[in-house]
């Protein structure tokens, strides 16, 4: 293209662009959102791919995540460590399964991982709680919490074991009308 | 054989089981010759089998009797579901599984056809939990089989970009090996791809609006969104039958000067019915009278391109070609009608095929509330709390669904009956409202026609030529009102209730302007002597399509008048009052809501009118593309600064097809005037293109006949009654066999589904036997080195403490497998 920028080589432009869906701009875009997000840990000269990360409680100050209730749970389930510190690969990972772009059956591994906060692999009645009190902010009271519980995994458990695995979720998830336009 | 498998509970296996269990009330009973139980599983109530992978917890097999056994089944198993536990970080503690087709399956899945975005592709994925633990370990891809993943780009792919890289430098390693031509194929792929892309996001630049839209989205979530995107559809489609319009009726008219062409146009030989007097002002006018003129078309307005009236052309010259105008505009008129008609079903077929979907399911509710109900395009924390306190309203609206269900279940004979008498009465209360509308209307039209001839000053004039207008407008006012207050007397359930209002206020509205037209033809074809020798009334109507159009286009600025009365004159000062006084009718009244079910109403409604006035006001949709330019920045205006969103939510899914279904409907009842006007009604004769047809339809018919014989006989087939039965038959054989198809797919549907369970009950079995065998197996190959006892194996029902790992079952189902 025509603007000379230093902040990645050519190469590791277009291996961004082949492994997310985004374009040149808005991969240096995002390359100054992660920079402002914590400017004197990232440096602007990624051509030697420096090894920063930048912990989970600046990321999730970001505008784009601060209203929402799952921000922290976003965060671990694309960083390395499961602790939400995020290199600049993960940043970026995380916004290219987030946009709109991505296709139904990608969002929906990440929002089982999102959606599991015990990380079992499973989204028991436990991890339906937590995300029902995420979502309305524990103004439900106990039992209509657990009738929804009930209700929800009545509704997508397949195989009858009281917990909604990957691929009952993500039967539920394709028939839910909702998804891909709110995620 | 006979199996017999014990159970025994204690040893947790390896401890690694970090999901606690709910503890199921029933009492669980125990297996025969089971020991006790400490922990319950959740119990597989249906006897339906977990899939593939792994999972916690497999309750044992379940006795042959019934599919869906009653009792759960008891918690003992824990140890035999140890082959399905995974490590803390997601790795699956057997490698056999990973063996199992089922797993490798789970690397690429069938193609889902998802036609939103050009950007979907055919999926993909890894293996969840291998995935999970290879992103967090960083191991290595090498081990799964590459080639299912060929296919798929690596983007779609569910590993850290690292890997994506490595992938990546794998498969251009791959391709190297490849002849050149393959090469060159990929590449230029790969070039093009990019191409698009950059393509793409100029296109997308330029889109209409992007920034206000995106800005509204994050304020105020997706709901709002569809009623702005809805509105930018409008628009487009507005300024693109106004170009239909502007092509093919009035540029050739416009350019005959410069075409050098000239216009015929043949004079009717009855001079009564042709004659049109002149309507522009003579002597002094007073400059209201321009005004006034202005807002009904009258006057100075009404001979130009905005009326029908003005073109008065039979054929148009030009030095190649004669251009037949008359065919021309009945031909635009129904391609704009067809045109509307595809691009609203192509709109709305997204749409459709999800509500149909969540139709069929409605027991989804819960789940898509609780995992797709937050939107996470939402910034703004008053958003935020408004989209958190829709979804607590929409939860607790379900729950109380729920309720009124079992509530309407519970219903005696006599509650029925006299549930069924009110909904009767109030029916009928409802429709004598809506007649008693349609009559004021009739009457508004009736008085207005009449009054038009008299003097009065420049005020009351207005009134009188607007008075149908305004009306309509007050009707559509009180009308959903009064429905909003009649519904909840007759007690359905929530979500009906939202819906059949909606209904009602649809009906109205649109009825209104089908009153309009009716009163307004009945007006025309209304004779001093009974009997109209042109067939309308000439004298007072020597043109009678121009006298329609400024019906139409009277409505339309009336329309836009009220939107922008409205926002200033109501929408503001309420915020004022809200936010600055501190009085109870502040607080009754609370802040403007942005209701969004109206404000589309109120769109659709203008938009019909277009559709109808097209044909009369050929430069109505230029002025309607302007109205709703103009009316979005004015509801953006008072969405941003004077309303707070709705709390009662309105579903984003649902809301596109709302819309465009509304839309449709708006068209159909268009059609219906354009068509009777065309085929029925006889034409004036003083004015327009069709001056020497009796129907504005006979000029198709009289221009076939001097088509070439061929063609001729070709199109007359094609309107025979022949080809219309047989394409009617057709349509309807096509249409029984779509809907068996359909019913066949779903019962093909629940049969897949109980065979699934079935078979996964099938592998756990044998997965859980092999396991057993393997460590069998490896613990008395460690047993012989360490000079450990010998462990009998298959045999009886040893409970030890640490490691009893079989389970006794009743015979009978040993031989459900």
């Amino acid at each position: 293209m025509g603007n000379k920028q230093t902040i990645f080589t050519d190469e590791q432009l277009d291996a961004y662009q082949d492994c997310t869906f985004f374009t040149r701009k808005e991969i240096l875009r995002l390359h100054g959102r992660y920079h402002e997000l914590a400017p004197h840990l990232v440096p602007m000269d990624y051509t030697n791919d420096p090894d920063v990360k930048i912990p989970l409680a600046l990321i999730v100050n970001m505008p784009e995540l601060k209203e929402n209730p799952f921000r922290n749970r976003i965060v671990e389930s694309f960083s390395e460590d499961g602790e939400g510190n995020l290199s600049f690969n993960d940043f970026v990972d995380m916004f290219s399964v987030l946009s709109e772009m991505a296709p139904r059956e990608l969002k929906a591994i990440y929002a089982f991982k999102i959606y599991d906060f015990n990380t079992d692999n499973f989204i028991c009645k436990e991890d339906l709680e937590k995300t029902l009190n995420k979502l309305t902010r524990e103004e439900l009271t106990p039992e209509e919490v657990n009738l929804v519980c009930e209700k929800a995994i009545e509704e997508a458990d397949l195989d009858g074991d009281n917990k909604l695995s990957f691929a009952d979720f993500e039967n539920m998830i394709s028939k839910a009308p909702d998804f891909l336009r709110y995620l | 054989m006979c199996v017999c498998v014990c159970v025994c509970v204690r040893a947790r296996v390896r401890g690694s089981q970090p999901a606690s269990q709910p503890e199921p009330a029933q009492a669980r009973r125990l297996v025969p010759g089971g020991a006790s139980l400490s922990e319950a599983p959740p119990g597989t109530l249906e006897g339906k089998r977990v899939r593939r992978r792994d999972d916690g917890h497999i309750p044992p097999l379940p006795p042959k009797k019934s599919r869906f056994p009653a009792r759960p089944q008891p918690s003992a198993h824990m140890d035999l579901d140890s082959v399905f536990y995974t490590h803390q970080h997601g790795l699956p503690s057997n490698p056999l599984l990973d063996q199992l087709p089922s797993y490798q399956s789970l690397l690429y899945r069938r193609k889902s056809s998802s036609a939103s975005s050009t950007k979907r592709r055919s999926s993909m994925r890894g293996r969840f939990g291998s995935t999970s633990s290879w992103r967090w370990k960083g191991e290595k891809l090498e081990e799964r089989p590459r080639s299912p993943q060929l296919n798929r780009p690596v983007h779609e792919l569910t590993l850290s970009i690292e890997e994506k890289r490595r992938n990546k430098e794998q498969r251009m390693e791959q391709d190297k090996d490849l002849s050149s031509w393959k090469q060159w194929r990929l590449n230029t792929h790969r070039h093009l791809k990019r191409l698009k892309e950059d393509g793409m996001e100029v296109l997308s630049a330029l889109q209409l609006w992007r920034g206000d839209i995106h800005v509204i989205e994050g304020m105020f979530g997706t709901g709002i969104l569809s009623y702005f995107s809805f509105l930018r559809f409008l628009v487009l489609l507005n300024f693109v039958i106004f170009l239909l319009m502007f092509g093919f009726v009035m540029l050739p008219i416009i350019a005959v000067p410069y075409a050098s062409g000239n216009s015929t146009f043949k004079v009717h030989d009855d001079a009564e019915c042709s004659d049109y007097p002149s309507t522009s002002r003579q002597g002094l006018v007073v400059f209201h009278q321009y005004i006034l003129d202005l807002l009904s078309g009258t006057g100075f307005l009404e001979k130009t391109y905005l009326f029908y009236g003005y073109y008065k052309v039979e054929a148009v010259h030009f030095p190649k070609f004669k251009y037949n105008l008359p065919l021309a505009y009945v031909l635009v008129t129904i391609a704009y009608l067809f045109l509307s008609l595809i691009w609203i079903v192509k709109r709305s077929a997204a749409g459709f095929k999800q509500n149909l979907i969540q139709d069929e399911d409605r027991f989804q509710s819960f789940c898509n509330k609780i995992f797709a109900g937050w939107d996470f395009c939402i910034t703004d924390e008053n958003a935020a709390r408004l989209k958190r306190s829709s979804l607590l309203y929409e939860l607790k609206t379900d729950l109380e669904e729920e309720r009124i269900k079992q509530k309407i279940a519970g219903r005696t004979r006599k509650e029925k009956c006299r549930i069924y008498l009110l909904r009767l009465v109030l029916n009928l209360f409802v429709v004598t409202v809506l007649a008693a509308c349609f009559y004021s209307i009739y009457k508004a039209t009736v008085l207005s026609q009449e009054s038009q001839l008299t003097d009065c000053n420049f005020i009351v004039k207005l009134i009188v030529e607007y008075l149908p207008s305004i009306v309509i407008t007050l009707a559509n006012f009180i009308t959903p009102l009064m429905f909003t207050l009649i519904i909840q007397f007759e007690d359905y359930s929530p979500a009906f209730e939202i819906r059949f209002t909606l209904m009602r206020c649809v009906f109205m509205r649109l009825a209104s302007i089908g009153v309009l037209l009716f009163s307004l033809w009945s007006q025309i074809a209304k004779c001093e002597d009974g009997n109209c020798s042109c067939g309308y009334n000439h004298k007072l109507y020597p043109c009678w399509e121009s006298r329609v159009g400024q019906e139409m286009y009277k409505l339309m600025i009336f329309d836009f008048i009220i939107i922008g009365a409205v926002t200033i004159f109501v929408e503001f000062p309420r915020k004022i009052i809200v936010t600055y006084c501190d009085c109870g009718l502040a607080k009754w009244l609370g802040q403007q809501e942005f209701a969004i079910p109206q404000n589309v109403l109120e769109i659709v409604y203008g938009q019909t009118i277009c559709w109808i006035g097209t044909f009369y006001c050929p430069l109505l949709p230029a002025i309607s593309t302007i109205k709703y330019f103009i009316v979005f920045y004015i509801k953006k205006m008072t969405l941003v600064n004077n309303c707070r969103p709705a709390t009662r939510p309105f579903r984003a899914s649902s809301s596109n097809f709302f819309f465009l279904g509304v839309l449709l409907i708006g068209l159909a009842l268009a059609c219906v005037p354009i068509i009777v006007s065309i085929a029925q009604i006889s034409c004036s004769k003083a004015c327009g293109p069709f001056v020497n047809y009796a129907t504005s339809w006979e000029v198709v018919p009289k221009t076939i006949s001097q088509l070439p014989e061929e063609l001729r006989s070709f199109l007359m087939a094609l309107s025979s009654e022949a080809f219309a039965i047989s394409l009617f038959v057709i349509t309807c054989l096509a249409m029984f066999y779509v809907i068996a198809l359909a019913g066949a797919h779903k019962a093909v549907v629940n049969q897949l589904r109980e065979q699934l369970a079935v078979e996964g009950r099938d592998k756990r079995f044998l997965i859980q036997k092999l396991v057993q065998a393997q460590r069998k197996t490896m613990r008395s190959l460690s047993s012989t080195t360490m000079q450990d006892r010998h462990r009998p194996l298959y045999h009886g029902a040893e409970n030890s403490s640490s490691e009893g790992l079989f389970t006794q079952l009743p015979p009978v189902s040993a031989s459900s497998v």
